[in-house]
């Protein structure tokens, strides 16, 4: 056994209780913990990049190039997290170390998932994922917003998490196995066998769809996500909008491509008729708001939307558009939500309307939230559009021309609330007769660059992601 | 590997933008020269593109291409032929001649402002020299923004709803020629994204698949030019846009839909072309009459050019629709033609505006007593717009309408009622404003000056030159003309 595989794994793990204990000794919290955080996420990405491929366990645990691109992903969020919680955490009242350690324990639970060959595995990662997150998203205990987030998330949480494990339960019983390819294996001898595929196995999709719906945020099980993400720190908003989101798109296509590739006519469908209402709902509801966090949260709905688009698409394009879509907006929300981040700080306010003439006061930060704000539109050339690009060419091969309609009329709507921010921004004059130009940290301004970067590199020189999101949709080619 | 002229003439204007955006706040008079620096050159680099460019064949020349994703089958391909040459040159020219007007006129947030201007002129650039359809697309939706912000930031008026309603209509319509260039790279084997490659293969596709793509591009190109009825965002944007956004609007935007038309639509999709000829042939028709007799009804000189945009772009169309070499070539003059004239008037209601802060007709009298030279040259450009013989609009009306006859023996002679109309608003116009007693109101007007001059003169010269001594023009798009009415009637 090639143990030199769970190397990245459990290094972050490590490193998480290390952080735990250097603050519960530190007696003088002079010493922001942030950046123990981010030398140890640096040295994980590393860990990463140069890892092996390999399984593990039986085919447990997967390290292949599918789990090395959405580690990346998790891994890239999580350091932009932690740099934009630099400040952010200052304004805590108490345990600004544990909410470091929360927060790579969390990714230490994603890391898994994106490798998870079996269904328990992946299932307990994900509740190593969620749990961290519960705590991190009521972490501001004195605000009474920030407490209703973490219970109706936990709430809720748990209700998926049920719904999800009892589609385990029932592929457990019609299949004996919790392994992924043993369960395809069963499945395909079965159904030669008798001609169909029963109705359990329909029942079993529907909750599983249903359980990582919960998770992804897809309409109709998004009714958590405008009052989780309002409510908690901003900086755990950004990361649930991102990483929590690639890690259920992991789970989803690990289980659906691996094991139930071949019976994708029984929920294909479902899952295009749950990515239009994503994108149809979203979007119209995202048009009403007034707070950008809210506007963010709904926006986020509407993009895991189009990402399903690519899982839509059953196919080694779909999944690697999936993967790079993913990867492009990662850049774009997480620089949206530093920015709002970056305002607030200063300003206390997250009302777009208090954005009005944020050209004037900052003209850099304005400059960058418009490249997020256009890129999350899919206006070349930005990364945004190249994502978007690459998921509708994946649909279209598949002939779901009726889809990319959808998509695209959505789009055009969400115009309209993106540019809202930008039309505040540079056609407003701001209330205050002399505002002050807001301040950004050494960490943020580090964060806003790295995020503004990705955006406008990956959506012209796309080439280097493109292959590597196709090197990873080769692995449920077999 | 060649000079890359077109690739020079795209990515100055971005270098430009880029050294303007690293200047400190506060110099606007280096902003200013620095903007006209880098659109200098492009423009002298237009003059040799001119000059080098072989008529006489319908090749592409100055080709440039490299692979920029592979894994996508994305190339980058630029390269240009007879109707893509007086486009770039119109584009250099206007854009030189917008930034110097703009010297001006622009008084707040001098740096983007220019900064944006020269962003523009990139999407503009590479859309009529871009060969592939990503390429292609990409510029397409580039001019989109610095559009926005510069309707949104300097326009007047209801400058905010402009905005969003020129982004939201060509957003719109652009997203269906995106599905129209995936649904094309698909059914075409090899995949492809090489617009030339494309032309050559698609009559080969099924005629439902050539009609429904068809639909596709339409919808993006009729935004654009536009066609009734998708016009409606031209009058606002325009109207409310600062003046070299009109002249820009006008000037190129507009031929991107024709050009587009002319580029991919009736080459690629012959099928099309045949079926769709008389409804677009009805739609324009609507277009020259319709928008000739909205110009009757303005009191608001610059919304009435607006709309006399409109009804120009149809005599375009109608060209388009009826697939022969004098009807296209007459769309292609006309798409000249009308960049030069609409820009000047653009300029001369802005020089206008800018010192009366009024743009309405009735309001003003007898100008011609006080500004001699100012009303000589709008009379003038008024004149070339009518269709005066002995300048470009007559050309190129007169060709349209001669080459679009045998097609449509009906819609033409009623379309010949719209110059009908067209005359009578602009001697309207001319009447009220220039003629009659002078309204004393007005004492304190002040002659157009010497760099306003200096940026309609050029296009003067030209609208007459053309209007004189066609040939040169008619020579340089001919054989491209006749490749593409050979393509469409596949």
């Amino acid at each position: 056994m090639n143990y030199q595989l769970l190397l990245p794994e459990t290094f972050l793990f490590l490193w998480a209780i290390l952080i735990f204990v250097v603050d519960f000794f530190r007696k003088e919290k002079k010493y922001n913990l942030a950046y123990l955080a981010l030398l140890g996420l640096i040295i994980t990405i590393i860990l990463v990049v140069i890892s092996q491929k390999g399984d593990l366990f039986g085919g447990m645990f997967h390290g292949d190039s599918f789990a090395t691109f959405f580690n990346l992903i998790f891994l890239i969020t999580g350091f932009l997290t932690i740099l934009s919680s630099v400040e952010y955490t200052k304004k805590l009242s108490s345990y600004p170390g544990e909410y470091f350690g929360l927060i790579l324990l969390s990714m230490v639970g994603m890391m898994f998932l994106a490798s998870a060959g079996e269904l328990l595995t992946l299932y307990v990662s994900l509740e190593l994922t969620t749990i961290p997150l519960f705590v991190l998203a009521a972490y501001r205990k004195d605000d009474f917003k920030s407490s209703e987030a973490g219970l109706k998330y936990l709430i809720l949480g748990g209700m998926s998490s049920a719904l999800l494990l009892f589609g385990i339960s029932l592929i457990f019983g019609l299949t004996g196995t919790t392994f992924l390819k043993e369960i395809k294996t069963v499945l395909i001898v079965k159904y030669l066998a008798t001609g169909e595929i029963g109705p359990a196995l329909i029942l079993s999709f529907i909750f599983m769809i249903a359980g990582l719906g919960f998770k992804l945020a897809l309409v109709p099980f998004h009714m958590w996500v405008p009052d989780v993400y309002e409510g908690a720190p901003t900086p755990i908003t950004a990361f649930l909008s991102v990483a929590s989101k690639a890690a259920g798109i992991a789970a989803f296509l690990r289980i659906f491509f691996r094991a139930f590739l071949i019976f994708q006519v029984d929920w294909v469908l479902l899952i295009a008729v749950l990515a239009s209402l994503a994108m149809i709902i979203g979007n119209i509801i995202a048009l009403l708001q007034t707070n950008i966090k809210r506007m963010l949260a709904y926006s986020s709905i509407a993009q895991i939307g189009y990402i399903m688009i690519g899982v839509v698409s059953a196919s080694a394009t779909g999944v690697s558009s999936v993967a790079f879509y993913t990867f492009v907006y990662m850049f774009a929300n997480m620089g949206a939500f530093i920015t709002a981040i970056t305002f607030s700080n200063s300003t206390g306010s997250d009302e777009i309307k208090d954005y009005a003439g944020l050209s004037r006061r900052s003209p850099a930060l304005a400059a960058m939230m418009a490249v997020f704000m256009l890129s999350l539109v899919g206006i070349p050339p930005l990364a945004g559009f190249m994502g978007k690009y690459y998921l509708f060419s994946s649909a279209i091969e598949q002939g779901y021309i009726w889809l990319v309609v959808v998509a695209i009329l959505t789009s055009v709507i969400s115009l309209y609330y993106y540019l809202g921010v930008v039309r505040q921004m540079y056609f407003q004059n701001s209330i205050d007769e002399n505002p002050q130009a807001i301040t950004v940290s050494p960490a943020l301004r580090t964060a806003l660059i790295i995020s503004v970067i990705g955006v406008l590199l990956f959506g012209i020189f796309p080439h280097i992601f493109l292959n590597l999101a196709n090197q990873a949709a080769m692995v449920f080619l077999y | 590997m060649n000079f890359p002229i077109l690739s020079l003439m795209t990515f100055i204007p971005l270098l430009g933008m880029v050294v303007i955006l690293f200047t400190k706040e506060g110099q606007d008079k280096l902003v200013r020269y620095l903007a006209a620096f880098f659109t200098f050159i492009p423009l002298v680099l237009s003059f040799i593109l001119l000059s080098r460019y072989q008529g006489s064949t319908s090749q592409i020349q100055f080709v440039e291409k490299f692979d920029w994703i592979p894994s996508l089958g994305i190339t980058y391909f630029m390269g240009a032929d007879g109707l893509s040459v007086p486009m770039l040159f119109l584009t250099a020219l206007l854009g030189f001649l917008s930034v110097i007007y703009s010297f001006g006129d622009i008084k707040e947030k001098v740096k983007q402002y220019f900064a944006f201007l020269l962003l523009l002129e990139v999407g503009m650039m590479g859309v009529f020299s871009a060969l592939d359809f990503f390429l292609f697309y990409i510029f397409w939706e580039i001019v989109l923004v610095p559009m926005y912000f510069l309707i949104g930031i300097w326009g007047h008026g209801r400058k905010e709803y402009s905005a969003i309603k020129f982004f939201l209509y060509t957003l719109f319509g652009s997203l269906f020629m995106l599905i129209g260039i995936l649904a094309l790279y698909f059914n075409v084997e090899p995949h492809t994204l090489n617009i030339m490659v494309l032309i050559e293969k698609t009559p080969l596709l099924t005629r439902s698949f050539q009609l429904l793509t068809f639909a596709a591009f339409f919808v993006a190109f009729a935004v654009k030019v536009p066609i009734f009825p998708f016009h409606t965002w031209l009058p606002d944007a325009h109207v409310d846009a600062p003046t070299a956004v009109s002249v820009i609007l006008a000037g190129i935007l507009l031929k991107m839909g024709t050009y587009g038309f002319l580029r991919i639509s009736y080459p690629m999709f012959p099928q099309g072309a045949m079926y769709f000829a008389i409804p677009i042939a009805i739609l324009a028709l609507i277009n020259i009459v319709y928008g000739a007799l909205v110009c009757m009804a303005q009191k608001d000189l610059k919304k009435m050019i607006a709309y006399s945009s409109v009804s120009h772009m149809g005599y375009c169309m109608l060209g388009i629709a009826a697939v022969t070499v004098t009807g296209i070539s007459g769309c292609v003059f006309q798409m000249v033609s009308h960049g030069l004239i609409t820009g000047a008037l653009f300029l001369l209601v802005g020089v206008l505006y800018e010192r009366a802060h009024t743009r309405e007709i009735g309001a003003f009298g007898g100008l011609w007593i006080k500004l001699p030279v100012y009303s000589g040259l709008m009379i003038l450009f008024c004149l070339g717009s009518l269709g005066l013989p002995g300048m470009s609009g007559f050309i190129s009306e007169f060709m349209v309408f001669i080459g679009s006859y045998p097609a449509f023996k009906v819609i033409v002679p009623l379309a010949v009622i719209g110059v009908v109309i067209t005359a009578a608003y602009f001697l309207r116009m001319i009447q009220a404003m220039f003629l009659g007693t002078f309204n004393t109101k007005w004492e304190g007007l002040s002659e157009i000056s010497a760099r306003e001059i200096f940026t309609v003169v050029p296009l003067a010269i030209l609208m007459i030159g053309i209007g004189v001594f066609p040939s040169p023009l008619a020579n340089m798009i001919k054989a491209t003309v006749e490749n593409i009415v050979h393509l469409a009637v596949r």
